[in-house]
């Protein structure tokens, strides 16, 4: 054993050196760790598009399509239920979309790529619900409409454009998915026209 | 033969020493009541948990295809698998009254305050990991509560500006609940929080022996060493390290009186456990939810969702704020607040034996705001089921705001010297 003079500054450097060693080793560590809980390349592929057919849709009628898992609403709407869409716009959260919850050719009064067709995902901007589509009784809800949607868990409104209510815990309007029409008949539903 | 056995492992391991400073020389208070039972009971469970828990694990299976149908599986054609999950489920909603009993008792009797601070912490840990535990287990049967329930849940994490998003995308492993996300929360559920529940329960008891236990009386049974006259000690014989420093009082050993006690509370909760397992096993659609019969549905939210009864109360809380952040940050400031019990009330005095009137009926307007938010979160959100639920989260956090100021000047009762009965 050497019985040289115990150099303090020496030894310091040497712990603190050490120690940024291990500390960063352990954060390289933690990467795989953190990262595996990322969606998996299997789960991302899983985000196809989905081709709703609308041919057979009556006026009022809703159809809903899984697409990345999510249900998608299909409704076409009534003559009566575009003319309630003017009529409650001051009681609305964002009755203009200016919120980027849609894609910028349904940034419009209707919030749609045709007037009649309103294509959403059905899950609630608040807490991930699929609120209820309500053709008729949604006055029980909101005076001066008939329709909407209105969310079982707590209780957020939206109109037949799926505009958010105010004094409701939902944020947002709900989202619209990019989507297209393939053909009269067809909607393509999560991905932009020209897309690949 | 057995002692040489004994004196064999005390030279290798302190056997007889640990069981001596833990039980048989341990010194508690004497006049425990039975709002002391909940301790023990919760332990209790908690090893009823994980022994249900492993043999279910033997069968179910842990995966979006095979989750539902292999429960029940255990429930129908596995003997006794009705009754081990009937127990573990059971066991969930006993573990909260227990607990939820068990945190009553220390706000009573100010169990929280110094030199105990430390102990409540650790305690408010365990209810948050208990919380969690029970969260993501309940994601296991796939039911279309589990699912719907830990949708909104996990979206909860949304509300956070920012980062928000990614966070619920990297909790769930997907773009919604799915597969991925059951698997994780199992793996969680079976192994990674139990044995942090474990650790904590392990650093709790080690705290509370520390410090020794408070009583209804809240009066110390530590007294200055050399204090006492012999004759006015207890006749029986406590370990050094509880001797070395202060003279005890007014206590009997926790082994065998306290355990000859708690094995009498043991058998009057068994009395009301089996009776839920065998005659009432979803408790009326409080312990075992009635949508949780279906089948996860990802494109179907049931009519009417409600948490399971013990997070009912956070759940009113976070409904009656109309507004995403703020209701979740409202929801989990109503934790928050219990666990700053120990800072907030400044009073010296620690039993309800012996503070105001106000303070009681301050304490009465806390259970009644806990109560009454619980039975608002099992309703629908009508108008003025949110009404209500907005008074009772005014009055839920008033509780703690009139604490805070009467508490440093209150007028209490003279405190005996010693343990009352």
């Amino acid at each position: 054993m050497s019985n040289a003079p115990v150099d303090k500054g020496r030894r310091r450097f040497l712990t603190v050196a050490t120690g940024v060693v291990g500390g960063a080793g352990a954060v390289a560590v933690a990467v795989p760790f953190i990262a595996s809980w990322n969606p998996s390349a299997r789960a991302k592929n899983a985000g196809a598009p989905v081709e709703v057919n609308i041919a057979k849709a009556e006026p009022g009628q809703m159809i809903r399509v899984k697409w990345r898992g999510k249900p998608v609403w299909v409704v076409r709407r009534t003559p009566e239920m575009l003319n309630e869409l003017t009529q409650i716009e001051d009681e609305l959260r964002d009755p203009n979309s200016e919120e980027p919850q849609q894609p910028e050719y349904a940034q419009n009064k209707h919030r749609s790529i045709k007037e009649d067709f309103f294509v959403a995902v059905g899950i609630c901007t608040h807490l991930g619900c699929s609120p209820t589509y309500l053709p008729a009784g949604m006055g029980d809800h909101a005076e001066g409409i008939e329709s909407g949607f209105f969310c079982p868990c707590h209780g957020s409104k939206f109109d037949i454009a799926g505009r958010v209510f105010q004094g409701v815990p939902a944020p947002l309007n709900l989202v619209v998915p990019p989507h297209y029409y393939i053909d009269e008949n067809n909607i393509l539903v999560g991905e932009e026209k020209g897309q690949a | 033969m057995a002692n040489k056995f004994v004196q064999w492992m005390d030279e290798r391991i302190p056997m007889t020493k640990t069981w001596n400073i833990h039980l048989a020389q341990y010194p508690a208070p004497k006049n425990f009541n039975f709002w002391y039972l909940f301790g023990v009971l919760a332990t209790l469970v908690l090893v009823n948990q994980i022994l249900t828990g492993i043999w279910l694990t033997m069968n179910y299976v842990p995966s979006a295809d095979g989750a539902f149908a292999s429960v029940e599986f255990i429930m129908r054609d596995v003997e006794y698998g009705w009754l081990l999950r009937y127990m573990h489920s059971t066991g969930a909603s006993a573990f909260f009254v227990v607990v939820y009993l068990h945190m009553f008792r220390g706000m009573m009797y100010g169990s929280y305050q110094k030199p105990r601070e430390l102990l409540w912490l650790f305690g408010m840990f365990i209810f948050l990991v208990l919380m969690a535990e029970a969260f993501m287990g309940y994601l296991l049967p796939w039911g279309q509560m589990s699912y719907w329930g830990a949708q909104v849940i996990i979206s909860l994490f949304g509300a956070i500006p920012v980062i928000g998003d990614d966070l619920t995308l990297w909790i769930r492993g997907d773009y919604v609940i799915s597969g991925a996300t059951l698997n994780r929360f199992f793996a969680l559920h079976v192994i990674a929080l139990p044995l942090v529940l474990v650790i904590l329960v392990f650093l709790h008891i080690i705290a509370l022996h520390e410090v020794g236990s408070n009583n209804p009386d809240g009066v110390s049974i530590k007294k200055p060493k050399g204090s006492v006259p012999d004759e006015e000690k207890p006749k029986f014989k406590f370990h050094e390290r509880f001797t070395k420093k202060y003279d005890i009082v007014d206590a009997i050993p926790f082994f065998p009186y306290y355990i000859v006690k708690d094995l009498f509370g043991i058998g009057v909760f068994l009395f009301f456990f089996c009776y839920v397992i065998f005659f009432n096993p979803e408790m009326g659609g409080f312990f075992l939810e009635p949508p949780n019969f279906q089948p996860a549905d990802p494109l179907k939210t049931p009519e009417h969702i409600a948490p399971v009864w013990y997070f009912t109360p956070f759940y009113a809380i976070l409904r009656a704020v109309p507004d995403k952040l703020f209701g979740v940050i409202l929801m989990f400031a109503a934790i928050v607040m219990l666990a700053l019990l120990p800072w907030i009330d400044r009073g010296k005095v620690r039993s309800i034996r012996y503070r105001t009137v106000l303070h009681k009926l301050n304490l009465i307007n806390f259970v009644i705001s806990f109560v009454v938010l619980g039975y608002l979160g099992t309703q629908p959100a009508t108008a003025l089921a949110t009404l209500f639920a907005q008074i009772f989260t005014f009055l839920y956090f008033a509780f703690f705001v009139f604490l805070f100021f009467y508490s440093r000047r209150e007028k209490t009762k003279p405190v005996p010297e010693r343990l009352t009965s």
